[in-house]
């Protein structure tokens, strides 16, 4: 039988491929991955993948389909060939993150006390005050230790120059890092030989470090902290990723109404009576944090929540108004940040971007808009979005018209040509265009996951790959450094 | 324990079993059914569940096909087997980490399974499904039991389930007793032993009955079935085993103030303080229905003492809230 799923013919088409340099070598990581990939046979590998969709299925790894009456459940789709990111790449992507995180803490810090990042004149007042996300609420906010994103998901992507940019920070309650915990360990059970064989760095710690991360910014002298996880409820698409991590970090997994506050504390109910709660890891956006506080109409959230954690009676994680530094227009300006506040160049590039606002840019958007990638600066999912080269005329005119309208609300970039992993197409492989969210801890101290969620964009040439728009997921192995890093252990748990 | 997840995981555990015992008394009557050659079968096991009111509007006759679809498959009927296990699912994944990840696979999996059995025509169940049902709650009851910490999560799945089985146990002996035993000169005929020892499958007792006992009597199976405090789906070893576990759960308030538990106390008094006698005497079907009526008071209490917190603000801000949360803007989305 002629095997189909083989690399002999994989083409990488021009794109930075992560598994196969241009000459068709595999890169340093992959060689015991594909080697084996192409010992093995069509039928055993569409075996596994499928062998691995069905343990998603069975361990309710899904999300709902909304709008359908019978709220059909799927798999968030997953491929099963990982990407691989190399040592050298990564401590380079670890390096730019921990730098980066560090100068958006202390930028939130500054622009909700002196402003003295606007003062001097590096971010123009009026992009401040109509970026959305800005919170009012939270002027003059002091969070345990300063810190106001514990978790981060930063968006990189690697174009075809070879470089790896960052494309947006996450800094609300980003998602994902469940299914990379999960990928994982699907993984391990498929492909126990290949990992033992590739020295690929561990994630598992994650859940732990997290916990870490949760307890060392409780209120002062709280001898014993108790952590929950406020989730919007199982309606929500990442419900699964809530209990999840609820339930690795062995806390209490609680909703809005779970919660009181009396006294400028905070309560849950238990069989037990109350039980003052110490720091929560919300999952809910500011918006329906707080009735009180912030949206009125909110049922999510808990009344007096915003009062109890001014009074540092109580720790929220992310700490709300950090929305504010991942506007996409206040992105354009994280380089300056890091400049400013570290007195260091950014280890990590951003993606070129054009503000609307700015009417040299603005006037250059206009006349190439078939060419750029244009943003709305508070939509995410890769809704509101026109990708240029992919667009008709009447697209481009509408968004035209809306950049005319309000550009502060507008930005755009070159279209990059994002790099591509072998994915498994029916019966071949082809290559996909992939990004990567690593996640960052940042408690006490600041650290990042050896690894990440990689979404590729399953569609033959697209570029979005949003789970919403037909993306799905991949394994990340980062390769250990033989001297420095400790791979995972070869056992499958 | 936060009240709402005490509350999700005692509602699982019951639904689970409320599935197993429905599972139970159906293939037993189907198995009668085939021996006996007629359809009276049916009609008491829709009078065992008290809903005949319902299946009465969808279905003309108490037949074989009908009584099976409606029990098992029926996903507008709240109590039909589908549905206990999609509200047993739809618990668990509320509590999914206060429960061993295995629990939830495996409950996940029974669920899957049974779903796409119920969009299979009605001679799919049969005797092999429901064996396959029963098989999967006390796979789930088993990995349930080994994986979890006997703490506060365990002990109230325990309280559900037992108080489930109790309440199973008198209400099938409750509706066969009344059908069956219209005479007590009908006692010690064939017609009699075969049906009361369909009686005794349908509770798994059958075995356990004849070990202890040997020769069937109206005395015995009381003795059996209610008062026993060994066979474990007696109804007196149930509330013991339910009143043990409420002990373990302590709560917000002082034991001699725990309405539960001083319930749960005064239920098991009764039945100590029962013979077979006294309840032939009394009346089976009175004595039952007091036992019915003393479980729902317990179950009450249980619910204000332990869970009601929850109920407060459900339901109208249940659909609000689920708006709201599709429309909650997400990173990953």
């Amino acid at each position: 039988m002629v095997k189909k799923l083989s690399f002999a013919d994989y083409d990488i088409g021009g794109f930075f491929d992560e598994l196969f340099t241009e000459n068709g070598a595999s890169r340093q990581g992959a060689e015991s991955l594909i080697e084996q990939i192409n010992a093995m046979s069509d039928e055993d590998l569409l075996s596994r993948q499928r062998g691995i969709e069905a343990a998603l299925m069975r361990m309710g790894i899904t999300f709902t389909v909304y709008g359908d009456e019978a709220g059909t459940e799927k798999i968030f789709p997953f491929d099963l060939i990982p990407r691989i990111v190399q040592a050298s790449d990564w401590r380079h992507i670890e390096a730019g993150l921990k730098q980066r995180i560090g100068a958006l803490n202390l930028f939130l810090q500054d622009i909700y006390h002196e402003q003295e990042f606007v003062k001097e004149g590096l971010l123009p007042r009026e992009m401040l005050e109509k970026a959305k996300s800005f919170r009012p609420q939270c002027v003059g906010l002091n969070p345990p230790g300063n810190v106001w994103c514990h978790i981060t998901g930063t968006d990189l992507v690697r174009h075809s120059d070879g470089a790896i940019y960052v494309l947006e920070d996450n800094l609300r309650c980003p998602s994902g890092v469940s299914y990379v915990l999960q990928n994982r360990l699907v993984m391990k059970r498929s492909f126990p030989q290949v990992f033992a064989d590739s020295g690929v760095r561990p994630v598992v710690n994650y859940s732990t470090k997290l916990l870490e991360t949760m307890l060392s910014v409780a209120p002062e002298g709280v001898e014993n902290p108790t952590v929950v996880v406020l989730t919007p409820g199982i309606y929500n698409s990442a419900y699964y990723e809530h209990s999840f991590l609820a339930q690795q970090m062995g806390v209490e997994l609680v909703q809005g109404d779970d919660l009181m506050v009396e006294d400028d504390r905070v309560y849950m109910f238990t069989t037990d009576g109350l039980q003052q709660v110490d720091v929560i890891y919300r999952r809910i956006d500011d918006d329906f944090m707080d009735p009180l506080a912030f949206r009125k109409d909110s049922m999510l959230g808990v009344p007096g929540l915003m009062k109890a954690y001014r009074k540092g009676n109580v720790t929220l994680c992310n700490a709300p108004g950090t929305g504010v530094a991942d506007d996409k227009v206040i992105y354009a300006y994280v380089p300056e940040m890091i400049r400013y506040y570290l007195s260091e160049e950014p280890i990590l590039p951003n993606v070129p971007t054009y503000v609307c606002q700015r009417e040299e840019d603005r006037k250059y958007v206009l006349a190439h808009l078939d060419e750029l990638v244009v943003k709305a600066a508070n939509e995410a999912g890769g809704y509101g979005m026109l990708i240029g080269p992919h667009s008709t005329k009447e697209q481009q005119e509408k968004f035209a018209a809306q950049i005319e309208a309000d550009p502060r609300n507008y930005i755009a970039q070159p279209t990059l040509g994002l790099s591509r992993v072998p994915t498994i197409v029916d019966d071949h492989f082809e290559g996909r265009h992939v990004d990567l969210r690593p996640y960052i801890l940042c408690g006490k101290s600041v650290w990042v996951l050896p690894g990440g969620l990689t979404r590729v964009a399953l569609k033959k040439g697209s570029l979005v790959v949003n789970s919403s728009q037909g993306g799905g997921s991949k394994d990340t192995w980062v390769i250990a450094d033989s001297k420095t890093d400790v791979a995972d252990p070869e056992s499958a748990i | 324990m936060l009240s709402r997840v005490a509350s999700s995981i005692y509602w699982m555990a019951r639904y689970v079993e409320r599935a197993e015992s429905l599972a139970r008394f159906v293939d037993v009557a189907l198995t009668v059914s085939l021996d006996h050659m007629s359809s009276q079968q049916w009609e008491p096991l829709i009078r065992a569940t008290g809903d005949e009111e319902i299946f009465e509007k969808k279905y003309s006759e108490y037949t074989s096909e009908n009584v099976r679809q409606f029990l098992t498959f029926d996903v507008n009927y709240q109590s039909s087997m589908i549905s206990c296990l999609s509200a047993a699912r739809e618990n668990a994944r509320t509590v999914r980490e206060a429960i061993s990840s295995e629990s939830w696979e495996c409950l996940n999996d029974y669920y899957l399974f049974l779903s796409q059995a119920s969009k299979r025509d009605i001679s799919y169940a049969n005797s092999d499904l429901f064996t396959e049902i029963k098989k999967q709650s006390h796979l789930f009851s088993g990995i349930f039991d080994s994986t979890m910490s006997r703490d506060k999560g365990w002990y109230f799945a325990n309280i559900g389930r037992f108080l489930e089985r109790a309440d199973k146990t008198s209400r099938i002996l409750d509706v066969k007793y009344f059908t069956l035993l219209p005479q007590v000169t009908d006692v010690g005929t064939t017609v009699d032993d075969l049906l009361w020892s369909a009686v005794l499958r349908s509770v798994s007792g059958f075995e356990m009955f004849r070990k202890r006992f040997h020769t069937l009597t109206i005395e015995r199976i009381i003795d059996f079935l209610m008062l026993d405090d060994r066979f474990p789906r007696a109804i007196n070893y149930c509330i013991r085993t339910a009143a043990g576990s409420l002990a373990r759960v302590g709560g917000p308030i002082e034991a001699s103030e725990n309405e539960p538990l001083k319930l749960a106390e005064a239920l098991q008094q009764k039945l100590a303080n029962a013979t077979n006698r006294t309840i032939i005497g009394g009346g089976v079907h009175e004595f039952i229905d007091s036992i019915q009526t003393d479980l729902n008071e317990l179950g009450t209490a249980i619910r204000n003492t332990y869970f009601a917190k929850r109920t407060q603000h459900m339901p109208q801000s249940h659909v609000h809230s689920q708006k709201q949360t599709q429309i909650q803007s997400q990173a990953l989305s």
